[in-house]
């Protein structure tokens, strides 16, 4: 980008750049993106750390491909690791191990390309919920929450599908649950499951299958969205938190060039930096302890990676005895609840930003960020999700909580069972009312300054701490708030109210109820004559 | 990019219905109120390195210090490359391999995101930039002819009038894609039939039950009370083909317990052998191998789900979301003493499918 | 890696070797760069086997038993309500409870833990010449089994298929039902493996001679030494547990590290 700007200037940058200008109109690229504003707030770059992430699957795992065969023929190793010497096993694993124990660096990649698949995945969360809570997925955004969902999925795919290739133990008893599911699923199960694996499983075409979706498909999908993301972004410009001086028509931060560009760039290297500490530090997925794929061995604590851990939990969170024979087939309800249930949760979440437009009823464009108290029952809505997600997460590790905890296995997967059903109603009605009590204090604070701790003795013997009265900036932080009136009924032109417009009023009356209002000019004035 | 031009002090609030060029819905409206207003951005606060010119120099010395630094990882990590070898059979080795390229790329790579971040943060130019904002939506006059341009082109097209060319084009794009679903069909064996395969496994009557992986067959006397034996077919590894797929569904465990511990249905008594019991080791949930086998409680659990089966009791579930009884494999002895199988099993081993019923 | 590819007849296997420099380097490593000093050397504390106790030595266990173990297992060992008979266990059964500080139980509980070893050596075996006494059972096993010289290849995957369903493949430990729990592996000596294989303590089942041969049982110890005493080839094993301590580590350390630094690059500076 540098050539246009130093285009005045002879020599071999200006010929340069006077070259590809005259090529491609990049001035006019530079023009409109180089001093593009993005403001500073840390939660703004947890969306980065994705992109980053991803950029550095992208270059670990290509050098993988060089090396790594998705093949299920079997051999015997022979390559360097001792306890695996002669084993017999499918090329996939043999040159997965070869990777890891001939290859210089090749486990450095290994773990560096598992590792970022998990930061990726994470940070993709991350985002999402800073997304969610701020309220920055309303208009005009609601498509490319759609689009940000869809690559969280994605990921998720991306991440299961890599998780299988090296053919360890494992992974194949990963893959045997999904088969186990898949054959649960009624009428068409059985057949998904025969065409996915090729035959009986595990057979022995499923790992160049993955591998095809691994390296080519699912990758091409996820870069041309995260394309179509950040093009949104740039559309719609950055969001930004309250402020002074901060509207909803304007932007307010640094520009792409230098500043940003500097800011940004640097932090793909640091990204980089740590993941690649985590990589020469911290094993990852040993598939050398875990060994060749063979039906009859499992391991104990067998869980997925953390990112499916919600759907292994939510099979293992099912109690006895779902499942029917009716009509002469086979009900599997143990599986299709969780298929179902986790299917509901993700088009909630995937819709979400239209259904809470249709409660509200809100039209507006909004660019300025909400405070998540300021939404008390959205941000309740979504510690109630979170709970939800996070019993079934722990669910996938009841194992592991059990023995380090000295629990009963029953014992936690029964707590957890509660935590799932009842969790989230405690969490959304704890959630809403710590919204509400801070907003109590935002007012206090406005109204009447801040605690300042210093305690002074009035000369006739009363003692009061005196309060720090907030300057107009601050001030403007915490009062710079819409309040909003719920959707009111309005009968249609035959005098009629439809029940459908009757439940939007009652969600919209919900959602909207026991608010508090922003401090106004008038008891701003009042409250300054009060004390001080 | 000064803060001049846009000013904060005669903007509405946050809220500002300046932007309702779109009417809201009916009953959806901002509560009005005598909002505070804006106060405008605050004064710029100046950075020590804006005032001081030694913390500017001392930062420019960070920054390229930082940068030197990573050319050193750089280089330490082609050195630990070298230096570090792998050497066959010794994981100590790939260990030092890994942990010496890796700290010497991640010193490479933090200290080039460091150093261009606090170059970013400390010396370039802080003054923030103002954006201005504009509806999404295009203008009046964009949308305008974006209709037209539509307009014109069904006229000049004949789209919306020439119907029979438009259904048939419809109907031709929505059934081209359909032979991709048939050729999925491939994915599979042409000649095979999914829901007989599951319904078989290699166990038949006379198959001796050997031990995983040797395949040497498993006499009765050898199995002593307490313990538990992986068992696979004898003649399973020596499959040419489809070894996988037939331990996939005759893997068993085979366990032997005190007769009177043994609580058995009548049909089922010949089963049995002397208080040695065969199950199927694949869970009836979603198949993980259930191993995980109590000696004194008879308890059988599956590390996958936590399905507990009662071995002693039919290996029924106890706890967990599996719902039916592990099959059991009946099992005989052969006049030399070996343990045989009596037959297949006699119900699919396994997950739950569509077509077991 | 072509060599992989083509398949070599039968099973061969060579029984690995490491250069003893390079676990000293791996001890400066481990030293260096990781703060924590590893066990590099099980401490096993093979007691010698008293194949033929003396007379003396049954008299003077069957008065330790008397005063220790006589409560719950009854004076002649026959057993009572509380604990099983120990006619016919062996003195492996006896050298493993006893010697791993399992029994005498302080408690009753889910199962046996793993206390302080409340006897000395040679007190252990007087108990286990008493018990052994009373009825046949299998014997402490001999030096040569528990060498940990045999085949790690054949070794692990007998351990696979047989032993990680609760153990964990890497010999970590796992959850059993109703608060019982297979116990982790690392640092249990050889003779201590052993024993607990052919005996069956608690919940485990017996892996008799049938089974798992005792080449077969020297070969799963060799395995387990091989894992303990070579580290993890790709830097510290966060426990062996698997993608839940890998995933919660991202979540802390890794995405806790990048958050903080993000706080950092967004600050104003100074």
């Amino acid at each position: 980008m540098k050539p246009a700007e130093t285009k005045k200037s002879g020599g071999f940058t200006g010929a340069a750049a006077n070259y590809l200008d005259e090529r491609t109109s990049i001035s006019t690229a530079v023009k409109e993106l180089g001093r593009k504003i993005f403001p500073d707030h840390w939660s703004f770059l947890l969306g980065e750390v994705a992109l980053y992430s991803f950029v550095i699957i992208l270059l670990s795992g290509s050098f993988l491909t060089f090396f790594f065969q998705a093949s299920m023929a079997e051999v015997h190793y022979d390559g360097s690791y001792v306890p695996l010497k002669g084993v017999e096993m499918s090329v996939a694993m043999a040159s997965s191990l070869d990777i890891s124990f001939d290859v210089r660096g090749g486990l450095l990649m290994r773990q560096v390309h598992h590792w970022a698949a998990l930061l990726f995945v994470a940070s993709i969360g991350l985002h999402m919920l800073r997304i969610y809570f701020t309220g920055a997925f309303r208009k005009p955004r609601e498509l490319n929450w759609v689009i940000g969902f869809v690559l969280f999925i994605l990921a998720m795919a991306e991440g299961f599908t890599g998780y299988s290739l090296p053919d360890d133990l494992l992974s194949g008893n990963g893959l045997r649950i999904i088969d186990g599911m898949v054959k649960g699923i009624p009428v068409v199960g059985t057949w998904i499951s025969f065409l996915l694996f090729g035959g009986e499983f595990p057979g022995t075409d499923i790992v160049g299958r993955l591998y095809s979706l691994h390296i080519l498909l699912l990758p091409a999908i996820i870069v041309a969205l995260i394309a179509l993301h950040l093009l949104f972004v740039v559309v719609h410009k950055h969001t930004q938190y309250p402020g002074a001086g901060r509207t909803n028509n304007n932007v307010v931060g640094y520009p792409v060039l230098p500043v940003y560009a500097a800011k940004a760039g640097g932090f793909f290297f640091i990204v980089f930096g740590v993941v690649m500490l985590l990589a020469s530090f911290f094993t990852i997925n040993p598939i050398w302890n875990y060994g060749p794929y063979d039906p009859s061995p499992v391991s104990a604590g067998t869980q997925p990676d953390w990112y499916i851990g919600f759907a292994d939990g939510a099979l293992r969170l099912i109690p006895p005895g779902l499942e029917w024979v009716w009509l002469g087939h086979t009900w599997s309800f143990n599986i299709l609840i969780p298929l179902v249930g986790l299917g509901l949760f993700i088009g909630v979440v995937l819709l979400y930003p239209f259904l809470e437009a249709w409660v509200t009823g809100d039209k507006r464009e909004h660019h300025i960020l909400d405070r998540p108290r300021n939404a008390p029952t959205r941000t309740a809505i979504g510690a109630a999700g979170v709970t939800f997600y996070a019993g079934l997460w722990a669910a996938a590790s009841s194992d592991i909580i059990a023995t380090h905890f000295k629990l009963t296995m029953e014992g936690v997967i029964h707590t957890l069972q509660a935590v799932v059903i009842l969790g989230p109603f405690i969490a959304f009605y704890i959630t809403k009312r710590v919204c509400l009590a801070l907003q109590k204090k935002d007012r206090e604070i406005v109204l009447h300054g801040y605690e300042s701790g210093r305690i002074v003795r009035l000369p006739g013997g009363e003692y009061i701490e005196v309060h720090q009265p907030v300057d107009e900036y601050e001030r403007w932080k915490l009062v710079s708030y819409a309040d909003y009136k719920p959707l009111e009924l309005t009968p249609n032109a035959q005098g009629k109210v439809s029940p459908i417009q009757r439940v939007r009023a009652g969600l919209s009356r919900w959602f909207f109820e026991d608010r508090i209002a922003p401090v106004g000019t008038k008891e701003l004035e009042e409250s300054h004559g009060d004390h001080h | 990019m000064a803060s001049d031009e846009t000013s904060g002090k005669d903007l509405t609030p946050a809220d500002s219905s300046s932007v309702e060029h779109v009417t809201a819905a009916a009953g959806t409206a901002v509560v009005a109120r005598d909002a505070v207003a804006n106060p405008g951005f605050p004064p710029h606060r100046p950075r020590v390195t804006d005032l001081d010119p030694r913390a500017e120099k001392r930062a420019e010395r960070t920054v390229y210090t930082l940068f030197y630094l990573s050319i050193v990882g750089s280089v330490f990590a082609i050195a630990a490359y070298m230096i570090f070898p792998i050497v066959p059979e010794d994981p100590g080795s790939v260990r030092l391999n890994n942990l010496f390229i890796g700290i010497g790329l991640a010193l490479a790579l933090l200290a080039l995101g460091i150093g261009a971040v606090h170059w970013g943060k400390a010396l370039m130019h802080d003054e923030e930039g103002i954006d201005e904002r504009h509806p999404v939506r295009g203008s009046d006059e964009t949308r305008a002819r974006a209709v037209e341009i539509f307009q014109e082109a069904n006229t000049e097209s004949g789209f919306g009038r020439r119907t029979l060319i438009r259904n048939s084009l419809i109907g031709a794009l929505v059934v081209f894609p359909l032979p991709a679903v048939v050729l999925f069909r491939g994915l599979a064996p042409q000649d095979q039939d999914p829901v007989a395969l599951l319904k078989q496994t290699m166990w038949e009557k006379g198959t001796r039950l050997a031990l995983d992986p040797s395949g040497s067959p498993i006499k009765a006397s050898d199995v002593t009370l307490g313990s538990s034996f992986a068992v696979i077919p004898e003649g399973l590894q020596d499959l040419e083909h489809g070894r996988l797929e037939e331990k996939a569904k005759s893997a068993v465990i085979l366990v032997r317990m005190k007769p009177e511990d043994l609580i058995q249905s009548p049909e089922r008594e010949s089963w049995s052998y002397d208080g040695i019991v065969a199950y199927s080791k694949i869970c009836t949930h979603v198949g993980c191998p259930v191993g995980l086998y109590e000696q004194q409680t008879h308890h059988l659990l599956c590390p996958c789900h936590q399905s507990q089966f009662d071995v002693a009791d039919h290996a029924k579930v106890i706890f967990g979301p599996a719902k039916r009884p592990l099959p059991q494999l009946p099992i005989a002895v052969d006049e030399e003493g070996y343990l045989i199988a009596q037959s297949d099993f006699l119900e699919p081993v396994g997950p739950s499918f569509w077509e077991r019923q | 890696m072509p060599r992989t590819q083509k398949p070599t007849s039968g099973r061969q296997r060579r029984s690995g070797r490491r250069s003893p420099l390079a676990s000293v380097a791996l001890i400066a490593i481990g030293l260096l760069f990781t703060g924590g000093a590893y066990a590099m050397f099980s401490t096993s504390t093979a007691t010698a086997a008293t194949d033929s106790a003396s007379a003396q030595t049954v008299s003077e266990g069957e008065k330790l038993f008397a005063a220790n173990c006589a409560t719950c297992h009854g004076l002649s060992a026959e057993g009572t309500g509380t604990g099983p008979s120990l006619i016919g266990v062996g003195a492996a059964s006896v050298d493993f409870q006893v010697g791993t500080g399992r029994m005498p139980m302080q408690a009753s509980g889910p199962q046996a833990i793993v206390k302080p070893v409340q006897f000395t050596e040679e007190q252990t075996a007087a108990l286990v010449a008493y018990v052994a006494s009373l009825a046949p059972g299998p014997a402490i096993p001999d030096e040569e089994l528990l060498d940990a010289q045999g085949d790690a290849a054949a070794g692990a995957e007998l351990f696979r298929i047989n032993c990680a369903m609760c153990h964990n493949v890497a010999g970590a430990g796992g959850a059993l039902t109703e608060g019982k729990y297979a116990p982790a592996l690392e640092g249990v000596s050889p003779q201590h493996i052993y024993e607990a294989m052919v005996t069956g303590p608690q919940n485990m089942p017996v892996f008799n001679d049938m089974n798992i041969s005792p080449e077969d049982k020297r070969d799963i110890i060799t395995y387990l030494k091989y894992v303990e005493n070579n580290p993890s080839p790709g830097g510290l094993a966060l426990g062996s547990l698997g993608p839940v301590s890998e995933g919660l580590f991202l979540w802390i350390f890794g995405l806790g590290a990048i958050v903080a630094l993000t706080v950092w690059i967004t600050a104003k500076s100074n």
